[in-house]
């Protein structure tokens, strides 16, 4: 008998996805924030990104050379990898910040592990943590102003910042440099609203004041549209929800991660959010699932497949440790923001959960 | 309304277009079949001829060698020429008696009984032995097993299976549009023998006029139904068609269908036992699909049991292209074969040709832990664990992680963006465990 014909097991169908197609659509699912991210803070964005991106594809490139292993950079997942740290960059870094981190990230966060598939945390994140580690000045000031908007891009605290420049020049320097998360922070910290000035019934007024601005429509139209300060990736809400709505209907992530990260964190803060002597509001709740990286982190990278649970029940367990984690760091910690260690975090506990989420099987009988 | 699915599964495009307009073609008689002894889920029959015998069609060739096999019948009327091992659909090789036709189709006498209805549930059940039918949706369990629950296991439903999931394949579509009396009549039987009080007709919504038709066969019959199902890949397994139709789960590890009071055979096997328990009519034909992009005329034959795949290929005017892929049954489940010298079988549903596109090999990568293949699978496993735990000699996590409740249907390897031979690694799993478990023994 003559073996002319291919004999492979069974499925003979495929759905004709891949690992390229998936890489490179979530690839596209980025794009809007980084067209907000240029538009608003200009191209400077758009080569931090491509710096970023081509560094992590020619070290791994070079990394899968030198091992003698398939070259597997048109996959596109180093190019993510890359392009997500660069996203947790601000727009005015130095050029050579995320291609440190890029490297940093496939070398210690992928390749020594095997590369892709084997890494047990987000390599993005790593890299984040590493450049924030080492180079914290470079990573949390000196941030541009949004283009289009005032200071910080809160145009009601702008209206009030005048009056604290001589009142309580602290009270003014928070208002007109730092995110919306650092002010929400700063504002918990009872030294600093005492240090504001020598009268504490004024300190108290001040930080009500500064606190009910930044609560309200004006900042969450801001946050929603992307005119504030921030990282070149989380500039825009509307933009990285256009991303996340791609993705979703691509069925390239599972609905359930970011659901329950950002309920989660929704949740906590419309009861913990508030300040003494604040009187409890929906603005809370929506400020901190706009503000910082949370949307960027909930929908890009805590569903990064490999360093997230495989199970269903998992998923939702990752979801919602990620959220109390972020909500702890962001309410009690000493971070203004805790989306990305909360991810890294739950990243390790992953292998964990998966061992204590096996799922009952179809018609298995309960024990 | 909203259609009756079950959780989990796949929509690969269905693919029947190819030959779902075409009507049942009688295959013209073959000049040489080749009978393989297993056919069937359980122990090969034994052959009772000698080369040189000759024989009517329908005749015993190979008697059943125990409680859970078949009995094998001749197809044509001719002589017996071989007795060896041939190429089975199954992609082996294995024991099978050829037979050299005389052209005559001269058959063993039949019966009419146009009283089959009222025949005792033990005659019923002696006919159907006799003529050595097992399941025809492809799995191949023999019917007669199926059809004596123990005493204590009391059956309500049985469950028609209409469903044809496997893409491609048109062979139980043909037969429910034309020969819906038969099948109906065969439900009957079945229904009488387990003493079930309802009958359902399962059939997925891609069939509109399979539903139409049998359900006004139905309408004057109360303890008959069609249940129209939502198309979704592996609703024709048949846990997850008792759970479509019935909402009742058949227990894990191993359960069977009558644990939860049902009974399911495919809507060919029904057409068979009609013809055993009326005629006394041997399972010696059935309708198969031999279709494909490139089968230049797709067919739904009636052929003779044993006939080779390149004989009905031929019979369809051959492959517009160059054949990348011939596939025993459907794309999902089926065997690649290496050539055409195989019989069709009495499990064979059709025969799918890919061009070699279609039939291209696509690289395995490691697992980026995407967790699409757990999504998708109807049994709730994790087969990308399963596969790993196999891949590193782990057999107690795979057995954990349900190594042996998978069914094999094929989805997870069907969405897997690394392309990882998940059914593959489980099967593997599956073999090895069973050594391991006769080695503890």
């Amino acid at each position: 008998m003559k073996d002319i014909y291919k004999v492979s097991p069974a499925p003979h169908l495929h759905d004709h996805t891949s690992i390229p197609k998936v890489m490179w659509n979530v690839v596209i699912a980025l794009v809007p924030a980084l067209v907000a991210a240029i538009y608003f803070w200009g191209l400077r964005s758009l080569w931090l990104t491509l710096a970023g991106a081509l560094s992590a594809v020619v070290t791994e490139a070079l990394v899968q050379k030198w091992r003698k292993l398939p070259v597997s950079v048109a996959d596109g997942s180093a190019f993510l990898t890359g392009m997500l740290l660069s996203f947790n960059i601000h727009a005015a870094a130095p050029m050579w910040l995320p291609v440190v981190g890029s490297v940093f990230a496939i070398i210690v966060g992928k390749q020594v592990f095997g590369g892709l598939g084997n890494n047990p945390v987000n390599p993005a994140l790593l890299g984040r943590a590493f450049l924030l580690a080492s180079w914290p000045n470079l990573m949390t000031s000196g941030w541009i102003a949004a283009k289009k908007g005032a200071i910080s891009g809160m145009n009601d605290l702008s209206l009030i910042a005048d009056s604290l420049k001589t009142i309580a020049p602290k009270a003014h320097a928070l208002v007109t440099s730092a995110t919306p998360l650092k002010v929400a922070q700063t504002l918990r910290d009872s030294t600093w609203v005492a240090s504001l000035t020598s009268d504490p019934k004024l300190n108290n007024e001040i930080t009500q004041n500064i606190f009910n601005n930044l609560f309200d429509l004006g900042t969450l139209k801001a946050l929603f549209v992307g005119n504030i300060g921030g990282c070149i990736g989380e500039v825009s809400v509307f933009a990285l929800l256009l991303g996340a709505i791609y993705l979703l209907w691509k069925n390239i992530i599972d609905w359930r991660i970011p659901s329950f990260y950002i309920g989660t964190v929704f949740v906590l803060t419309f009861l913990f959010g508030g300040i003494k002597g604040s009187s409890p509001s929906i603005m809370l709740p929506f400020f901190h699932i706009f503000a910082g990286g949370l949307m960027l982190g909930a929908f890009f990278m805590a569903t990064d497949y490999t360093t997230t649970p495989l199970t269903k029940k998992g998923r939702i367990i990752f979801g919602i440790g990620c959220g109390l984690l972020t909500v702890v760091i962001r309410l009690v910690g000493g971070y203004p923001e805790g989306v990305s260690y909360s991810i890294l975090f739950m990243n390790v506990m992953t292998p964990l959960i998966d061992r204590f989420t096996i799922p009952r099987t179809f018609g298995e009988v309960k024990k | 309304m909203r259609l009756k699915t079950f959780p989990g599964g796949v929509h690969p495009h269905d693919s029947k277009h190819y030959s779902s307009s075409k009507p049942i073609a009688e295959a013209p008689l073959p000049a040489r079949v080749i009978i393989p002894v297993s056919q069937h889920i359980g122990s090969p029959s034994t052959p009772i001829v000698q080369v040189g015998d000759e024989v009517r069609t329908g005749q015993k060739i190979a008697e059943a060698s125990g409680y859970v096999s078949i009995p094998q019948h001749a197809s044509i009327s001719g002589k017996i020429t071989k007795i060896d091992v041939f190429p089975h659909p199954t992609g082996n090789k294995q024991l099978a008696i050829e037979i050299t036709g005389d052209g005559q189709d001269t058959w063993i006498d039949l019966v009419n009984d146009e009283n089959y209805l009222n025949l005792s549930t033990k005659e019923m059940k002696d006919r159907i032995t006799e003529a050595g039918i097992c399941g025809m949706g492809g799995a191949g369990f023999p019917t007669q097993v199926k059809l004596s629950p123990p005493e204590d296991k009391v059956i309500d439903t049985v469950i028609l299976n209409g469903v044809e999931c496997e893409p491609y394949l048109t062979s139980d579509y043909r037969l429910m549009l034309e020969k819906p009396d038969e099948i109906i009549n065969g439900l009957r039987i079945i229904m009488k023998i387990v003493g079930a009080k309802r009958g359902i007709i399962g059939i997925e919504a891609n069939k509109p006029d399979a539903i139409k038709l049998l359900t006004q066969k139905t309408q004057s019959q109360s303890d008959l139904s069609v249940c129209p199902l939502k198309l979704q890949y592996p609703q024709g397994a048949e846990k997850q068609l008792i759970y479509a139709a019935t909402r009742r789960r058949v227990p894990s590890k191993g359960g069977l269908p009558m644990a939860v009071g049902v009974v399911v055979q495919n809507v060919g096997t029904a057409f068979a036992i009609y013809e055993a328990v009326r005629f006394k009519k041997p399972l010696v034909d059935r309708i198969i699909s031999v279709t494909g992009a490139i089968v230049k005329e797709p067919h739904n034959f009636k052929a003779r049991i044993g006939t080779l795949y390149a004989e009905l290929v031929e019979l369809c005017g051959g492959a517009t292209e160059t054949i990348g892929k011939v596939i025993s049954g459907g794309p999902m489940m089926g065997f690649a074969l290496p050539g055409l010298e195989a019989p069709m079988t009495k499990g064979s549903s059709g025969l799918v040709l890919f061009n070699e596109q279609e039939a291209k090999f696509l690289e395995e990568r490691d697992c980026i832990r995407c967790a699409r293949c757990v999504d998708v699978c109807p049994m709730n496993l994790i087969p990308s664990t399963i596969a790993s735990a196999v891949k590193y000699k782990n057999l107690d996590l795979a057995e954990k992680t349900g190594l042996n409740d998978c069914m094999k249907c094929g989805s997870c390897a069907y969405v897997c963006p690394a392309h990882i031979r998940l059914v593959q690694w489980i099967d593997t799993g599956k073999i090895r465990w069973a050594e391991l478990q006769r080695s503890k023994k």
